[in-house]
């Protein structure tokens, strides 16, 4: 059953061996020098391969104290008092007795118990002397019977005993060991991975697997990502796809003032066109004035910018206009772009000179996702960049119905329904309305765009017919984003200091999926 | 958007109606207002104090800047009441209040206006609702009084006829409003300098010639506009007969202001809603003329465009009828497919029938439309091929093991250049006049500032750190309208003990050869092959892509390479890749090497 020619000694093969000769087995009986540990390692081996089962058994031991262990081996104090004693004829005085047994508090203790049992009893002279012919050790006894046996059949003697310090009490745990359905002599060796090599012997027929983990992970597979603004971007890209629109050129950080405020009829004067909303350009100076972006490019952009100004100063297209005096220099400021809709204006510009089939220019779908920037004071909803996404449908005789229905569509796509439309404020659009869903999670209506009709003074300074109607709209990347992922802070999403595990962690983006 | 305070108890008495929270929300989102607060549940709110709405008003409605608008146009809406009429006091010019402005002002702010409100009765709350909208005005359509400044005279105290001039700031001597001290323009200027209110609007004229002033026949100084009235003519509540002087550089925001300003508090006034109008002679500009105007303009509507944009099919006298929940009156036109809008003095921000359209659509409800199909004409859809391109790129090298990132595309001047031993030539970068913080100094020239932040701010995620941007930068370009234009680049960066040269030489590897570019070695007969590669008799130089070594000071010697691109015969370097020079990791805060690549993807197109 041992190890033999110094081999390690398999514990597993021991208690298989065990089995053979009778099941089930106590490990406390067979294997009484083995450690919890090592049972317990082997018992899961076996047991993990059905090989055996076991039950957990739990026991009180007693083991002695060093005191104890000493009385196991001398006797208890009183006895060597009264040994020593019983050796020297005469009688001893305490100074002698301690000599003898070389432990002052055992030759104090001893005396006082020994004189107490009757054993011993004192001279006139003041020495000690034996009492009695011979004694019973019966604390010796106690002692020895719980070192060879870890217990004692009296329990007022082991509690006497604990009290006494001589010895103490442990739970062990040990088992009961049965034979499993798999039983066997013999631990067939272990294979963690089926490799090649087995394929090839043919090993993989006869090997026998280690069982997987399935409750831990799997390995770290350092994967490469995408971020998850650009996840969500590309969703809403696929929305405007599935709706037939058209991508915009959107690669113009850099804007004048005439293709993002005042060619949407935003008047010099108008609050977004300060410093404080507005991020200027000192270098370059100032934009050139519109003019053709191609060779083919025959429009007349001397018409389109007296227009504007038109509009702007004296009012034209059926409108009034903002009667001020309309600068050039001020449209000519070169602007980082605070909306991609300079984009758009742009894009409907060239849409004016196109020619459908009826010689009008033909109906379009536009888009665009970028950044754009605005001097804001960055906190947690507000950086310097953001994204916006922005959609036009130019049309004829569009109505605010069909405007709604289109937002219920492409709002739906990303499962936000139940929409509310509130009357708003905008320079270039009207109406203009603002799109509201019910948030569950704040139990209230929140805004998440802004859409509306683009003003026809807008339109028809860039030669769109009249019968032409534009509707627009746009919302940020990052709102819907953040609502999507539970983010408060945008700073978290947007910029370098973006938590790299947070862009490889992100799960897809379904967005009809909520 | 402009946020009024009204007291919630008052409006709700104006309005004849208590509203619940929910109701008065419902009413605000309707008519296009928004309640942004309510005081009454507020702990906050000290007891003997009525409980206060904030409410929102769109940026164009300046007749909704006070109380009394809101009031008016929400009751209006509800139909409770028809837009008031508002009429001048027939005075014979010879005896009406005049204001003559000498040709100086032009200097300085050449238009002025007037009017007088008589035998006004003044609350504490009116009162304070008088003050409130010229603040309010002086705020929003008026550009902080750049534009348009008021001043209000208790006209018992001073004697009309008025002159508008503009003197020397060192002629000019008044105690004004609240002291006692009398004091020349220019100790005034130097008295408010600090002034946390008064000391913004000093600019508007400190450096002029001349400073504009208002006088009595008595040469009191009524005010001095844009910054402070005399102290003599003050306004309080116990005022009757009150003297408006307006004063502007654009005349059209000096009449909204004049026209809000009366309309909304001769309601107050003995004989509501009438105004006593001010002669305004200023012939040296042809601006003589009666103020305020009060003119109710029409417009003639085509009932088809207000009902084909709405998706409505309503009659004249339902439109009509719209129309007046809007403060609008209407009258038939001769054409019966027109509709005679007249719209009222207050609604400066009608300016085209589409605004109109917009209050006939808010009138019939958002919401109530009618609902029709979006899908008039098929289109058909397309992405930019830039941005195709850039996800053929980004999607390798997402699957190469790389994390897409997304810095800023503002960065300060040193991280674009200084910091990675770039020198600006001053051709490149486009660089802003007013930002609020050196982190938006300039526009990113390159994709490197953005990767190294963002790295830097990464120092706790496991090495080593594999990330990646396709993105744009901008650049000075004199041949564009913009003098700028944008520049799609790609960009890479590892960081980890050792280089990552040839992880990141890798990559570029990788996504050209994903990219149908072939790599092209200098020794001869080993021209890579294509992935079309045809076999041809007399090859020329193939396309494709080859490195060679550069040394850029934004690089570790030795270690760093420019890529070049054959393209139909002609090379173009479309960018750099290499081992960052210690001193620009110092720079950038980064303790472990890093090898990063930048290319143009333009060339690709």
């Amino acid at each position: 059953m041992a190890a033999t020619d110094g081999a390690p000694r398999d514990l597993a093969l021991e208690i298989l061996a065990a089995l053979s000769e009778s099941s089930p087995i106590l490990s406390a009986e067979t294997f009484p020098k083995s450690t919890f540990t090592e049972i317990k390692a082997a018992l899961d081996r076996l047991a993990s391969r059905e090989m055996t089962k076991y039950d957990t058994l739990e026991r009180e031991e007693y083991t002695l104290e060093p005191e104890g262990e000493q009385i196991a081996a001398n006797g208890s104090h009183e006895a060597r008092v009264f040994e020593a004693l019983r050796q020297a004829m005469d009688g001893l005085t305490v100074q002698e007795i301690e000599k003898a047994i070389g432990d002052k508090s055992i030759a104090k203790l001893g005396q006082s118990k020994a004189f107490k049992e009757k054993w011993i009893s004192r001279t006139k002279e003041g020495k000690f002397k034996t009492a009695t012919d011979a004694i019973k050790d019966v604390t010796r006894e106690q002692v020895q019977t719980i070192k060879t046996t870890r217990t004692y059949p009296d329990a007022k003697v082991l509690a006497e005993l604990k009290k006494r310090k001589l010895v103490k009490m442990q739970k062990v745990i040990s088992f009961r060991i049965h034979k499993g359905p798999k039983f066997a002599l013999e631990i067939a060796k272990e294979e963690t991975d089926l490799i090649a090599d087995m394929l090839v012997s043919g090993a993989w027929k006869t090997a026998t697997f280690k069982p997987y983990n399935f409750k831990a992970l799997g390995a770290d597979q350092n994967a490469g990502a995408l971020h998850p603004l650009n996840k969500v971007r590309a969703e809403f890209r696929q929305i405007f796809f599935e709706m037939g629109f058209e991508e915009m050129p959107t690669n113009k950080f850099v804007e004048s003032g005439f293709w993002n405020f005042d060619a949407l009829f935003v008047p010099q004067q108008h609050p977004a066109r300060d410093l404080q909303d507005t991020f200027y350009i000192s270098d370059p100076k100032a934009a050139g004035k519109p003019g053709p972006t191609s060779p083919d490019d025959k429009q007349d952009y001397e018409q389109y910018w007296e227009n504007v100004r038109q509009v702007h100063e004296n009012g034209k297209f059926g409108s009034i206009g903002y009667r001020y005096p309309w600068s050039p220099d001020e449209s000519l400021r070169l602007v980082l772009r605070t909306h991609t809709t300079s984009i758009s204006t742009a894009m409907l510009h060239k849409l004016a000179a196109k020619k459908g089939p009826d010689g009008l220019p033909p109906p379009a779908r536009y888009f665009s996702i970028d950044r754009v920037f605005r001097n804001e004071t960055v906190d947690a909803t507000h950086l310097a960049e953001f994204h916006q996404v922005e959609g036009v449908i130019a049309d004829y005789n569009l109505t605010l119905g069909g405007l709604m229905e289109f937002m219920d569509i492409f709002f739906g796509k990303m499962g936000i329904t139940d929409l509310r439309y509130k009357p708003a404020y905008n320079p270039y659009t009207e109406p203009s309305m603002e799109i509201f869903s019910y948030h569950k999670g704040l139990d209230k209506l929140v805004e998440i765009g802004n859409s509306g009709m683009f003003r026809p003074e807008m339109l028809e300074s860039m030669g769109l017919p009249k019968g032409m109607n534009v509707f627009g709209w746009g919302l940020s990347l990052e709102r819907p984003t953040m609502i999507k992922y539970g983010i408060s802070n945008i700073r978290e999403l947007l910029g370098h200091k973006v938590d790299l595990n947070f862009i490889q962690r992100n799960p897809a983006v379904r967005l009809d999926k909520s | 958007m402009p946020t009024i305070n009204v007291d919630k108890y008052a409006l709700f008495e104006e309005l004849g109606q208590q509203y619940t929270a929910d109701s008065f929300q419902q009413l605000c989102f309707d008519f296009g207002i928004e309640l942004d607060k309510d005081t009454e549940d507020d702990p906050a709110r000290p007891k003997d104090q009525a409980p206060e709405l904030a409410i929102e008003i769109p940026a164009n409605r300046y007749d909704m800047l006070c109380f009394e608008g809101i009031a008016m146009h929400l009751n209006i809406f509800r139909g409770k009441h028809g837009t008031p009429k508002y009429r001048l006091l027939d005075i014979p010019e010879s005896k009406m209040q005049s204001i003559t402005v000498t040709k100086e002002t032009a200097q300085v702010r050449p238009y002025v206006a007037g009017a007088i409100l008589r035998n006004l009765k003044f609350t504490e709350a009116t009162y304070n609702s008088f003050i409130g909208l010229q603040d309010k005005l002086h705020q929003n359509l008026a550009r902080q009084r750049t534009l348009v400044s008021i001043g209000t005279h208790d006209l018992d105290t001073i004697q009309g006829p008025f002159t508008y001039e503009a003197l020397s700031p060192k002629d000019i001597k008044f105690a004004p409003l609240n002291q006692t001290k009398e004091m020349d323009g220019e100790e005034l200027m130097a008295f408010y300098n600090n002034d946390k209110h008064l000391g913004r609007f000093l600019h508007i004229i400190r450096d002029k010639p001349v400073y504009p002033v208002i006088f009595d026949a008595n040469r009191v100084v009524c005010s001095l506009p844009p910054i402070i009235n005399g102290n003599h003519s003050k306004i309080t509540l116990n005022t009757t007969n009150v003297f408006i002087e307006i004063t502007a550089t654009d005349q059209t925001k000096l009449d909204i202001v004049c026209n809000i300003m009366v309309a909304m508090f001769s309601k107050y006034c003995e004989e509501q809603f009438t105004i006593e109008p001010v002669k305004i002679i200023s012939d040296h500009n042809g601006t003589t003329r009666i103020t305020p105007s009060l003119a109710v303009r029409t417009m003639d509507v085509e009932l088809d465009y207000l009902n084909q944009s709405c998706g409505l099919n309503e009659s004249p006298a339902s439109i009509s009828k719209l129309l007046s929940k809007m403060a609008y009156t209407t009258e038939p036109s001769e054409d019966p497919k027109l509709i005679r809008v007249a719209v009222p003095p207050t609604r400066a921000d009608v300016l085209h029938a589409c605004d109109v359209m917009e209050d006939v659509a808010i009138a019939y409800g958002f919401n109530n439309l009618p609902r029709s199909s979006p899908n008039k004409a098929a289109t058909i859809g397309k992405p930019l091929m830039i941005n195709k391109l850039s996800d053929i790129v980004r999607n390798e090298c997402a699957m190469a093991g790389w994390v897409e990132v997304m810095p800023l595309i503002l960065c300060s001047h040193e991280e674009n250049f200084e910091w990675l031993n770039r020198v600006d030539d001053g051709t490149t970068a486009v660089k802003l006049a007013n930002p609020k913080s050196v982190e938006y100094q300039v526009v990113r020239t390159s994709l490197l500032p953005g990767l190294l932040k963002t790295i830097r701010e990464n120092k706790s995620v496991a090495l080593p750190l594999k990330i990646t941007e396709t993105s744009d930068i901008a650049l000075k370009d004199d041949t564009c309208e913009r003098r700028a234009r944008n520049e799609r680049h790609w960009a890479a960066a590892f960081y980890g003990k050792t280089s990552g040269f040839e992880v990141v030489h890798g990559l570029l590897d990788r996504v050209l050869s994903m990219l149908r570019i072939s790599f092209i070695t200098h020794e001869e007969g080993l021209t890579g092959k294509s992935v079309d590669f045809e076999v041809k008799q007399n090859p020329s130089p193939s396309d494709g892509y080859f490195i060679e070594e550069i040394n850029e000071p934004t690089f570790f010697h030795g270690r760093a390479a420019a890529i070049y691109l054959r393209l139909g015969g002609k090379v173009h370097r479309i960018g750099e890749f290499g081992v960052l020079h210690p001193t620009v990791l110092e720079k950038f805060d980064l303790k472990y090497p890093m090898s990063t690549l930048e290319v143009n993807l333009e060339i690709f197109l």
